[in-house]
């Protein structure tokens, strides 16, 4: 049941970094409206499989990469505004950078009372803890309002529940997204389709309905 | 005291600190003569930018024989400062070393040169001294602090032996490439201390520079200019590392020639001559007195117009800095970045005062040519740095960073904030000994009112107003130091 037309697409993919062999001979496709949970243990290429899909749409992803790329010295406000840069003017963003615009704070404001960092917008990311700052991140990525959200362990640093309510409102937002996530538990309940990486390569990729977590839980295991 | 900045984020508090030095700068302009003394500077500059390039000297032998001076005292200065460097960065544990390194490098070159000068004539000895000791209370604190930075692993197997044999088994080896690196850096720097020593008459690249400079042959003094700049271009093509000792025995032998030295007349110009003869007769009051005099007549009007033309500058430098190194990235703009680059090349390699005495000839002896002298080397060499800094961070930012003015006003500018504030404090120090330096061209700041003491042959007041220049930089020095604790700033990476 391929999509007639694939959004991202991936034929024989391989990449190094820095000589040492990353992924090997990847096939794939995610069409539009799909939610994809990536799984897999540390090292096995996750992120860099990640990159490569975001630069098929560059301009149509919310990313929010798992080195957050937080700028310390702005606000948490303008740090959740970065994402939507690319929607106004040089001239509008940079006024903005001197007095934020009341429209714009107010848009901020909302997205992050759901976040449940509303206190926190005129702090620097610095002052902030961990889970506060994988927070602003996800502020940041659901600002560029697109419709393809591209996340790497987005929820890792929150506790469990929040971490899952983020998770869900971050997927009602956009309607195709891509994300490497730790947990099969939380890969099984929200995504319509898994694909496992292992040392590189594609290990399985099923719809979520067809697989369990025991299936999943041999991905982690040591072949 | 510790020195307090409250505000809620950390770019809020530095941006408060940067607006109070921004204030403090724009008040200094009404305390600094910042008069245009030349009514139609734009001739003149006509006529200094045909010479630039139409260089022409007269004499290849004259000129050749007076850079290869230049190299000699830079090469000769550097060897024997590091030497001692090393020796006072051992002991700098204790107190009187670290005292006594801050107040000899707390002293110009030039003002150096101009003491030695009474006693040693325009000789050898003279520019010798006149680099090495400064230099050498630079190398003692900068290797002090590169030697805290090697792990104390080696150093602790060595425990029970000597401080000296664990220096030179230990912590001198691993500390090596730092420090040889630095050595390079400040050759560099003895260069161009080298070349402004021929302004007050040693036979350097500055003498010609300044001699027709001041007949107005700019083609001459382009020549000279170019020629500093190639030589400081092209250390790497020239200096062989393998050739050090060859190098230095030529040095050696090219020094101008060494005037006999009379002990006694030394002797009495540094016990006798450089004290105010009250105070040597023990006519306390009457020694008062003089001091009141000397600090009411001259140090308070110097002071104010060092003060304020060091505040000025440092902060033109800043926004100089800012403006110029993305020019010098490429990850900010792109395959031109050569092009910025160049330029900043160019402008930290070219001394302050080379710079101020041709603004001055534009703009007469005011306050502006030092002040955009000044800026315009500290800013080119702070701006060199940053854009190092932000194409180092190019691989760690984020794949879908933002581009055009974007990029950088919300991204790289904030992130190389803190390394920009680090630096400039930093060169504070150094932009307040050489905004006193200034006034041998005749700036009113502190240089100007030594070099006219020594002029009238007032020895007393000279050194006085020296010792006076030396505490303003150990004040700006801590001062420095401690802003850059409470803003909690690291020391900068070179």
């Amino acid at each position: 049941m391929t999509p007639v037309e694939s959004m991202f697409q991936l034929t024989g993919a391989s990449f190094s970094h820095d000589n040492e062999p990353v992924l090997h001979d990847i096939t794939l496709a995610i069409g539009e409206g799909e939610k994809v949970a990536l799984v897999g243990p540390s090292g096995a290429g996750k992120s860099t499989l990640l990159s490569l899909l975001w630069r098929q749409h560059p301009d149509a992803i919310a990313l929010c990469p798992q080195d957050s790329g937080l700028v310390d010295l702005l606000s948490t406000y303008q740090n959740i505004y970065m994402g939507g840069l690319s929607r106004f003017s040089t001239f509008y963003n940079l006024i903005n950078l001197i007095r934020p615009w009341a429209a714009r704070r107010e848009e901020v404001a909302d997205l992050a009372r759901t976040l449940g960092i509303e206190d926190k917008l005129q702090n620097s990311p610095d002052q902030l803890s961990g889970g506060q700052r994988q927070r602003v991140a996800l502020g940041r990525a659901l600002y560029r309002q697109q419709s393809v959200f591209m996340g790497d362990e987005p929820v890792s640093s929150l506790d469990p529940e929040q971490g899952e309510q983020l998770l869900k409102h971050v997927l009602d937002q956009h309607m195709t997204a891509v994300v490497a996530i730790h947990s099969p538990e939380l890969a099984l309940r929200y995504f319509d389709r898994i694909i496992a990486l292992k040392n590189g390569r594609v290990y399985g990729d099923w719809q979520a309905t067809e697989v369990d977590l025991s299936v999943l839980e041999t991905v982690y295991q040591d072949a | 005291m510790g020195i307090k900045i409250h505000a809620v984020s950390t770019g809020a508090r530095y941006r408060n600190l940067s607006l109070w030095f921004a204030l403090v700068a724009f008040l200094s302009l009404f305390f600094a003569d910042i008069f245009l003394y030349q009514p139609d500077p734009w001739e003149e500059f006509g006529r200094i930018g045909w010479g630039m390039i139409t260089p022409f000297w007269p004499d290849a032998d004259e000129l050749l024989m007076s850079a290869l001076h230049t190299v000699s005292f830079a090469l000769l200065g550097v060897a024997v400062s590091a030497a001692l460097g090393v020796l006072l960065a051992i002991w700098f544990h204790w107190r009187i070393v670290r005292v006594f390194s801050a107040v000899i490098r707390s002293v110009h070159e030039i003002f150096w040169g101009l003491l030695f000068m009474q006693v040693f004539g325009l000789s050898a000895l003279t520019g010798l001294l006149a680099i090495t000791i400064p230099f050498a209370g630079i190398f003692a604190k900068v290797f002090s602090d590169i030697f805290h930075q090697q792990s104390s692993a080696t150093v602790d197997t060595l425990s029970g032996s000597s401080r000296l044999s664990r220096f030179f088994y230990a912590w001198i080896p691993q500390a090596w490439p730092a420090m040889r690196s630095y050595i390079r850096y400040r050759f560099e720097c003895a260069l161009r201390s080298s070349a402004i020593l021929g302004f007050i008459g040693l036979p350097t690249l500055g003498f010609h520079l300044e001699t027709a400079f001041r007949q107005g042959d700019y083609s001459e003094a382009a020549a000279v200019f170019w020629v500093f700049l190639i030589l400081i271009g092209t250390v790497r093509f020239w200096f062989y590392k393998k050739l050090l000792l060859a190098y230095l025995l030529g040095a050696l032998f090219l020094l101008p020639e060494m005037p006999p030295v009379n002990a006694s007349f030394v002797w009495q110009f540094f016990t006798q001559d450089l004290w105010p003869g009250s105070l040597l007769n023990g006519d306390i009051a009457g020694a008062l007195r003089w001091y009141g005099n000397v600090l009411a007549d001259e140090v308070g009007p110097a002071l104010i117009q060092t003060i304020a033309i060091t505040q000025a500058a440092l902060v033109l430098s800043g926004v100089l800095a800012l403006a110029w190194y993305p020019f010098a990235s490429r990850w900010l703009v792109g395959r031109y970045y050569w092009l910025g680059r160049f330029k900043l090349l160019v402008l930290r390699s070219v001394p302050e005062l080379m710079l101020a005495y041709l603004f001055m000839l534009l703009f007469g002896p005011s306050a502006l040519p030092a002040i955009f002298a000044l800026a315009l080397h500290n800013g080119g060499l702070i701006a060199f740095l940053l854009a190092n800094h932000s194409q180092d961070s190019c691989a760690q930012q984020r794949q879908d960073s933002p581009v055009g003015l974007a990029r950088y006003f919300y991204q790289d500018l904030p992130q190389r904030y803190p390394a920009f504030l680090a630096l400039l404090f930093y060169r504070w120090e150094v932009i307040m000994r050489e905004s006193a330096m200034m006034g041998v061209l005749g700036i009113a700041t502190l240089g100007f009112y030594v070099d006219s003491a020594f002029e009238e042959i007032r020895f007393d007041k000279a050194f006085f107003l020296i010792l006076v220049a030396a505490a303003l930089n150990v004040i700006v020095d801590s001062l420095s130091r401690r802003l850059r604790k409470a803003a909690g700033l690291k020391t900068p990476r070179m």
